[in-house]
């Protein structure tokens, strides 16, 4: 079965009730079984996994594709239970992969490739961040023909500000009571400045809508239903070839998240575990991931962004409060009150 | 047996375990400090988290509500890769919020300042629980906030700590032991020396060995030896003397009388042989007093080696041998005076030996020497002299110049000769540091033994 007919949607940290896997896909037909599961579309990651096998042909690989909570109360289970069927798991939910190493999940390993990762993107030499994917903001290329495209937050706000019914149903950006990658990115905005609240306020202003689905989202922005678009992953529009999508890495800050990596405790395969990981950060593999889009060089020259503006998502244990019922509770109120303040 | 260490090896055996001991307990005390070092520093990260969020807990519609501060994560990540526990529990123990339900962390083993040990997720990890009390219109009790941390960061800072202490002095440890060697090893040198001079020497040898260099103890235990050395070397040279003087002196005496005796069984006429009796009567009682003397020089010579010296005045001993009758006996009639003055002569010696020479020197002078004659002392200076005159020239130079030699008994000294006589006065002269003086003036020949006088004894 190919995963492309599925929905970017799937990728999503979405509520899914039902516990299995979205898509299943083999590579390889070695004697060994290796099995992988991740949040990542099986469609865009193809040929990083097919170089791999075709590197191991001892191998057979099984790649699962999961809704990241239900990838997350699986782990959760087999981790308890002792038992891990995964020999790997890679997901864009890096406060609940965090969660999973807090919780000593996961079997540690260290080589000179991991060591050489900067520490924003490791943790206990457990959790391995391996991709770079900017929270953009996209724009309808032809709406801002010739006009000034907002290049940070503050440029968004005070465009909203000026011409409010330009604007008005026409900004879309992530559910995160729906989506996990919303929430994160949301809860990582209301850490980093005050911005956030002014933001919030301003969307309220112009009704904008909070939506499920980044491929929703890309083609709505791709159609001009919405001129722009909030805290889009970079990497759905790349991946995405709507030539009529711009992207913006705000340059006030940019977040960046970095897929992680991890290798269940007991894990059958661990050997081939960690030749993955060390593959998965060989400049090969990084290359191959920068084409699907996964790994973005977000080059200063291109893009007028200074190191300092690059927020990469820390792998550290201060992601847990992202998980705290409390404080989730509290910030789903703040969004509910400013998108449904009707309700 | 097993063969003894050498000194060397035992002084730097115990050095070494000295220093391993010394090292062992600083190591512990170091690991010790820096344990608690660590237990501060990461207790107050721990305690100031737990504050942060206990801080962070408001009432909202009734019930506690905890908006959790990403600062104490940030404060908890100075321990970047330890694990971390925390949950927030109300008055009844209902659960406010926290990590993960199914870690049940007992906190009731909190200890002082509300720290208790743990495990967490079978990894002994640091906890502590803090108290926030409300009292509040429509909410009042107790909330208790409990944060824990694995102790990664902690064992790390201690090692780190435990290192940084350990290894100057770990470096310190390897000087000392170098210098201690260096140091061991010099100082025992010499003792080498004297080793391997004592395994060569040749077991006859008794010369003394060198001492000049050598540390105060050796130098007083090699005296010792060296004097030891030197005793039985005296009493060897002295037991030699005795033996061959006797051969030699005896010799002659005897062959006369047997040759005698031979005269005497041989003569038949009664008048020669008794003539030939008297002769041999007379040659018998010579060899006698040769053999008085001879006994007398041995043990003059023992004795000087092994009777303690103690103060004696040669006053006595003058007295005491003008007294005895022997010279009437060996010259009767001769005038004999005694000249010793009111005050005591002192010499630290041995009374026999001393006595011993006066009286060869009396007999001497009563033998070769012309009457009268006088037996004195006096103190001259810092010397005590014993002496005895006689009016004669004395003898002629050329047989003064051997007086007192060990063999001096020309034939034509007669069997009473001076020679075993002046032999013993020398050998005490120069057992006791003294020595033998001859001076000839108006008055006659006088022979003099002179010695440093010892101050008077009450």
């Amino acid at each position: 079965m190919r995963g492309t007919t599925l929905s970017l949607c799937a990728m999503l940290w979405l509520p899914v009730a039902s516990p299995a896997q979205e898509a299943t896909e083999r590579f390889g037909s070695g004697d060994t079984s290796f099995l992988l599961r991740s949040t990542t579309d099986i469609a865009i990651i193809r040929p990083v996994i097919e170089t791999f096998a075709a590197a191991r042909p001892d191998l057979t690989i099984t790649y699962e594709q999961w809704g990241s909570n239900a990838l997350f109360g699986q782990s959760r289970t087999e981790c308890r239970s002792g038992i891990p069927e995964a020999d790997a798991i890679f997901s864009s939910a890096v406060q609940q992969m965090v969660w999973l190493v807090n919780a000593a999940c996961a079997a540690p390993y260290r080589s000179a490739a991991t060591l050489a990762l900067p520490e924003t993107r490791r943790w206990r030499d457990e959790l391995w961040g391996i991709t770079t994917e900017p929270a953009v903001i996209a724009y309808n290329k032809a709406a801002f023909d010739g006009e000034k495209v907002p290049r940070s937050r503050f440029a968004l706000l005070d465009a909203i500000r000026t011409d409010p019914e330009t604007f008005r149903d026409k900004i879309a950006t992530y559910d995160i009571a729906a989506s996990g990658l919303g929430y994160l990115f949301a809860f990582s905005d209301s850490l980093e400045a005050t911005t956030f609240g002014a933001l919030l306020e301003s969307f309220e202003r112009v009704d904008a809508v909070a939506t499920c689905c980044s491929a929703e989202i890309i083609e709505g922005v791709a159609e001009g239903r919405y001129l722009v678009a909030y805290n889009v992953l970079g990497s759905y529009i790349a991946s995405a070839e709507r030539p009529e999508v711009g992207m913006i890495l705000p340059e006030d800050y940019t977040l960046v998240l970095s897929r992680a990596y991890m290798i269940p405790k007991n894990a059958r395969q661990k050997s081939t575990a960690t030749a993955l990981l060390e593959f998965l950060l060989t400049a090969e593999a990084q290359a191959l991931l920068s084409q699907v889009g996964l790994v973005s060089t977000m080059d200063t020259a291109e893009t007028g962004l200074t190191p300092s503006d690059r927020r990469t998502i820390a792998l550290s244990p201060a992601l847990l409060v992202a998980l705290d019922g409390n404080r989730r509770r509290l910030l789903l109120n703040f969004w509910e009150d400013t998108f449904h303040p009707s309700r | 047996m097993p063969r003894p260490r050498d000194l060397a090896t035992r002084v730097l055996v115990a050095v070494l375990t000295i220093l391993l001991l010394g090292g062992l307990l600083v190591a512990a005390s170091t690991w010790w400090n820096g344990r608690q070092a660590a237990r501060q520093a990461y207790d107050r990260i721990l305690i100031g988290a737990a504050n942060d969020i206990a801080e962070s807990i408001r009432i909202q519609d009734g019930a506690p509500l905890v908006v959790l501060p990403v600062s104490a994560f940030e404060l908890l990540a100075q321990a970047p890769d330890d694990r971390i526990f925390y949950s927030v529990t109300g008055p009844d123990g209902t659960r406010i919020t926290g990590l993960d339900a199914s870690l049940g962390i007992d906190g009731r083993a909190r200890g002082e300042a509300g720290f208790f040990d743990a495990d967490l997720n079978n990894e002994p990890a640091r906890f502590v629980q803090v108290d926030r009390r409300f009292v509040e219109r429509d909410f009042s009790g107790t909330v208790q906030v409990t944060v824990g941390q694995t102790l990664r960061a902690r064992r790390a800072m201690t090692t780190d700590l435990m290192l940084d202490a350990l290894w100057p002095m770990a470096l310190a440890g390897l000087a000392l032991m170098l210098i201690a060697w260096a140091v061991v090893r010099r100082a025992l040198r010499p003792l080498d020396a004297i080793t391997d001079d004592l395994a060569r020497r040749d077991p006859y040898d008794l010369t003394a060995m060198p001492i000049a260099d050598l540390p105060r103890e050796l130098q007083v235990m090699l005296g010792a030896v060296n004097r030891f050395m030197a005793r039985l070397d005296g009493q060897l040279e002295a037991m030699r003397n005795l033996i061959s003087d006797t051969a030699h002196q005896l010799r002659t005496p005897v062959a006369a009388i047997r040759v005698q005796a031979e005269a005497a069984v041989d003569e038949s006429s009664p008048d020669l042989r008794s003539r030939a009796l008297d002769r041999l009567l007379l040659r018998t009682r010579s060899l006698g007093t040769l053999l008085d003397q001879l006994l007398s020089r041995a043990l003059v010579v023992h004795r000087t080696d092994s009777a303690p010296r103690v103060p004696v005045d040669l006053r006595e001993i003058a007295l005491e041998v003008a007294e005895r009758d022997d010279h009437a006996l060996l010259a009767p009639g001769v005038a004999l005076s005694l000249e010793i003055g009111e005050d005591p002569v002192m010499v630290r010696a041995d009374a026999f030996s001393l006595g011993e020479a006066a009286r060869n020197l009396l007999a001497n002078a009563l033998r070769h020497g012309e009457p009268p004659i006088a037996i004195g002392t006096e103190r001259r200076g810092p010397e005590a002299v014993l002496w005895v005159r006689d009016s004669g020239p004395g003898p002629e130079p050329s047989v003064m110049a051997r007086l007192g030699e060990r063999f001096n008994r020309t034939s034509g000294s007669g069997e009473n000769s001076a020679g075993i006589g002046l032999s013993i006065v020398r050998a005490v002269a120069s057992a006791f540091d003294g020595r033998m003086d001859m001076t000839r003036d108006d008055t006659g020949f006088r022979i003099a033994l002179v010695f440093r006088a010892e101050e008077d004894h009450p």
